[in-house]
């Protein structure tokens, strides 16, 4: 873990390139990897952003926002959505176009594009020795596929009538027929933009996920067998998969609502539709389902493609912090194999609601359940790996670790939904949004930050602060809880998923939650200990404020990871090729990584988890040193 | 260090890497025209029985498509053997041969395509009808409709259908009905004028008695809707391979010279990418014109 490549890493420089050939177009893998791992923290920055504002309408309804209105008005620099949003008070109209666009960036613009994006093409290609993707070019140009379907995305919050309002999954009828303007505007409205956009972004995920495949299989080097890739690689092999063969029928769905908006057809729009009292002429036969069908092929998919990337980054985390083998390898790899390929059979438990039968419900539902085994798989794995370690609890640990309850109670809060009985309650109810965002809130994301803290001295040669990990760490993992878990009661009491007054205006949501009425003679004792006025309960909607507070510290909560991330750059400990004492391949290569990765191509001798083989001369074996003979 | 396998075959998986590519490019292919014709099976069994047209279509025209295209992946496969024969004239005939097959294809879809945009149909109301009309008349216009100063259109009629086609009976003076005009077409905003066009009856129709109307555009009914949508698709394909040809024709030919091996790789590929498209107009084909 000395020093040693550094200086060959200088001289090794190839011919010099331009600072636009360096940067910008560039075709190494490691460069593009970084791009899109910026690019996406961007826009996870953004989506969250919508989220606090609409946190304040539920919150606060009918109360201008405070202190941030003014930058809500620049961001609407259109006449017409600014008018909507006069006196800076969150109209309904707005909270959906915010909604919408919550979900679609952070889904197709921060979430895949970080876990795919950035982390499967930089530490892949390292993982399995490669000097670079199989088609360097190509990878080149996924990029530049993906920013400008972010940035139509971002202009269409300025078109007349703002963005897309339809919600991420963009259901026919209204996604259909809303934001219909004159003249250009009829082409440059946001949900036909969101469309363009889509199209944008699912062209360049197809582009990557050719080629990560096309590496993964061509480029291993000599001696790394399929079983000797490290689950992290296994992983990412898995997700390009789903995106390569969920994603298309995305885009031809795509298409036909853009035909629907543009060309006047009637794909999903179904016979017999009154729009404001009048009739709308369709030309018969189209179908709402259709859409949904075909978007839920793309979507329940993309839900592993969320997850499996970060369960690979936790199991190479794990594995190297506890400094033991993974429990149970090979079913790791079994399991994700098999949850990618059911993956593709589950999709209609999001559809439930529809009416589209029992027997088809029945079928869903029971592969819904059958899916559930391989993630508990998955999950059991990783926590009996923690077993009797001597675990080294650095920020990237501690994220790690987090992610194990947190995506334990996503995943467990799913199995109640996928019964079609159960549903018909839950569905659109804060439950559902509860459980899916401990998926990929405190699941995934928690997973991201531990890649970030685990490879940072890799791609940068410094070393992040531990103080400030720690300080991201701790407030972030109590504000993700407090922002979510509330959100399960709420659903459980009934309360809707889009109602923009968090439910200011409705009775249900008034009532009190029997599930706290034990527990108020308590709150009342501490309350007149302090000589406040006793409740009598409390009500669903009172968790707002708590959930919406907790999301406003949350946001806080990242300066320290935001100056962690920047300082470091600048002041931070130099790092060796291999600090942490890993054995995969990526921590062969000098720090930070030449073109070309590897000074000379590696052989490898052995699996990826040699950590503390009995006998050895140190508590980790890399994958490519030689048998001692 | 160079990427390996961009010329030779990885020993253990027998493909060089654009090989796995274009193999895995095509299966997110077949994926997206699976959504399509899943489309099409939805919106087939969606419509009201009786109410997919049949017969709309130019047989002859797509069935010598089909023969061109046929042709096309033939000479593409000999452009392929003209580069591994180090043929260099060989190759650019073959090569030119094929883009010729392709331009002639794409030259008689946009005669079908033309021939669709002059065809008109116009759905007249009824109120009493659950769908909002009752008779559907098609022909070709005498005059713009599109005319502001006029209440009526003139069409010279050759096809007509009932809403209720599939549910009712047959009426019992169903032959009279199909001779004679006046029971054809009626309808109160119908007026019949006697004359004809190419013996067509030709029909003035009240402009407001008509419930919607276009040429036989994507949005007259869900099976053009479809036709447009999966053949344009598969026109962009091919064009999309018309340029990729055509570069290689040109600018692209100097690797002939200087890594005829990568070459004749990147030839195989596209070839690949052609056959697949060849083979998307083999389902088309009897789907939309046939069935
Ligand atoms: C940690 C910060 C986050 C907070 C506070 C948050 C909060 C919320 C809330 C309250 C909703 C419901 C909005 C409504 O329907 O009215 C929502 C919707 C949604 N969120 Fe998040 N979210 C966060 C992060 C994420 C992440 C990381 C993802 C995805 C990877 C995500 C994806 C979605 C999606 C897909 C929807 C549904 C949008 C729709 O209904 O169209 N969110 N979020
Ligand atoms: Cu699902």
């Amino acid at each position: 873990m000395s020093n040693n490549h550094d200086k060959h890493a200088d001289d090794h420089g190839h011919h010099e390139l331009g600072f636009w050939q360096k940067y910008i177009f560039s075709t190494d893998h490691k460069v593009i990897g970084i791009q899109y791992g910026i690019t996406a923290l961007v826009f996870l920055f953004f989506g969250f952003s919508l989220m606090m504002a609409m946190r304040w309408s539920i919150a606060h309804p009918g109360e201008p926002i405070p202190v941030f209105g003014f930058l809500i008005k620049l961001l609407l620099g259109s006449d017409n959505a600014s008018a909507q949003f006069a006196n800076n008070i969150m109209t309904g109209t707005l909270y959906n176009s915010f909604g919408a666009m919550h979900g679609t960036i952070m889904v197709f613009l921060a979430v895949v594009p970080l876990a795919f994006g950035a982390y499967g093409n930089y530490v892949t290609p390292l993982q399995v020795g490669a000097p670079d993707m199989a088609f360097p070019r190509l990878n080149m140009v996924s990029y530049h596929t993906y920013w400008p379907g972010g940035l139509i995305m971002l202009i269409s919050f300025f078109v007349p009538g703002g963005a897309a309002k339809s919600g991420w999954t963009s259901y026919s009828p209204l996604a259909s027929i809303a934001d219909h303007g004159q003249g250009i505007w009829h082409i440059f409205n946001g949900q036909t933009l969101w469309l363009l956009g889509m199209v944008m972004l699912i062209t360049s995920s197809l582009f990557g996920s050719v080629n990560l495949i096309v590496t993964i299989v061509q480029l291993r080097v000599k001696g790394l067998t399929w079983f000797r890739l490290p689950f992290f690689t296994w992983a990412q092999f898995i997700t390009a998969f789903l995106l390569l063969l969920a994603f298309p029928p995305l885009e031809s769905a795509g298409i036909m609502q853009l035909m629907d908006r543009l060309a006047g057809t009637s794909f999903f729009l179904p016979s017999g539709l009154y729009v404001g009292g009048q009739a709308l002429e369709v030309s018969g036969g189209g179908s709402p389902l259709l859409w949904q069908h075909l978007f839920w092929f793309l979507a329940h998919p993309e839900v592993y493609v969320l997850i499996l990337p970060a369960v690979g980054i936790v199991a190479e985390i794990i594995a190297c912090n506890t400094r033991k083998p993974l429990w149970g390898y090979k079913s790791l790899v079994f399991a994700a194999l098999f949850l990618g390929f059911i993956s593709f059979s589950v999709w209609a438990h999001h559809m439930y609601l529809t009416g589209m039968g029992t027997k088809v419900s029945t079928f869903f539902q029971l592969t819904t359940v059958i899916i559930s085994i391989p993630s508990v798989i998955i999950l059991t794995a990783l926590m009996i790996s923690l077993w009797g370690g001597s675990i080294r609890f650095n920020s990237a640990m501690l994220f790690a670790t987090a992610f194990l309850p947190m995506f334990g109670l996503g995943g467990l809060t799913g199995i109640p939904l996928a019964f079609n009985a159960l549903d018909l309650y839950l569905h659109d109810t804060y439950y559902v949004i509860g459980h899916f965002h401990y998926v990929v809130a405190p699941g995934t994301i928690f997973a991201l930050f531990a890649g970030i803290y685990h490879w940072y001295p890799k791609f940068s040669g410094r070393m992040m602060s531990e103080f400030l990990g720690k300080l991201h760490f701790w407030p972030s993992f109590v504000c993700m809880n407090l922002i979510f878990l509330p959100m399960f009661i709420q659903g459980m009491a009934g309360m809707h998923r889009r109602w923009y007054d968090g439910g200011a205006s409705y009775e249900l949501s008034q009532a009190f939650i029997p599930l706290f009425q034990p527990l108020i003679p308590v709150f009342n004792a501490f309350l007149e200990a302090f000589g406040k006025n006793p409740i009598e309960g409390i009500r669903a909607i009172d968790l707002n404020l708590v959930m919406s507070w907790g999301a406003w510290l949350l946001a806080l909560a990242q300066v320290p990871f935001i100056i962690n991330v920047l300082g470091a750059w600048i002041f931070g400990r130099k790092a060796g090729d291999n600090p942490w004492g890993c054995t995969t391949l990526e921590w062969a290569t000098p720090t930070p990584p030449p073109h070309g990765n590897f000074l000379k191509e590696p052989v490898v001798y052995r699996g990826p988890y040699e950590y503390s083989v009995p006998g050895a001369d140190k508590d980790f074996t890399p994958q490519d040193e030689p048998p001692k003979s | 260090m160079e990427i390996p396998y961009t010329v030779k075959n990885r020993p253990d998986t027998g493909v060089y890497n654009g090989k796995l590519g274009i193999w895995l490019f095509l299966a997110s292919e077949v994926m997206l025209f699976g959504g399509l014709f899943a489309a099409y099976v939805f919106l087939r069994l969606g419509a009201p029985e009786g109410t997919w047209p049949n017969g709309l279509m130019n047989i002859w025209a797509g069935f010598g498509n089909s023969i061109i295209l046929l042709l096309s992946s033939v000479f593409v496969t000999k452009t392929w053997a003209s580069v591994k024969l180090n043929d260099f004239s060989g190759f650019k005939r073959n090569l030119a041969i094929t883009m010729l097959l392709s331009t002639l294809f794409l030259g008689i879809k946009g005669y079908e395509y033309n021939e669709k945009f002059h065809h008109f149909g116009a759905f007249m109301k009824d109120p009493a009808s659950p769908v909002g009309w009752s008779l559907q008349v098609t022909g070709h216009l005498l005059e713009n409709p599109d005319k502001e100063d006029t209440q009526h259109l003139l069409l010279a009629a050759d096809a007509y259908q009932p809403s209720d086609w599939a549910s009712a009976p047959k009426p019992d003076n169903y032959h009279e009905i199909k001779e004679n005009p006046a029971l054809r077409f009626a309808h109160p905003g119908i007026e019949i004028t006697g004359e004809e066009h190419h013996g067509e009856p030709v029909l003035k129709i009240a402009k407001d008695q008509i419930f919607r109307s276009s040429t036989f555009v994507p949005k007259y009914n869900s099976f053009f809707a479809i036709y447009f949508t999966m053949s344009g698709l598969h026109a962009l394909h091919m064009i999309g391979g018309l340029v990729i040809f055509f570069y290689f024709w040109t600018f692209g030919s100097k690797m002939f010279h200087t890594n005829r091996a990568q070459f004749a790789n990147r030839i195989e590929v596209t070839g690949l990418f052609w056959h697949f498209v060849d083979l998307i107009w083999f389902f088309l084909f009897p789907v939309m014109y046939l069935m």
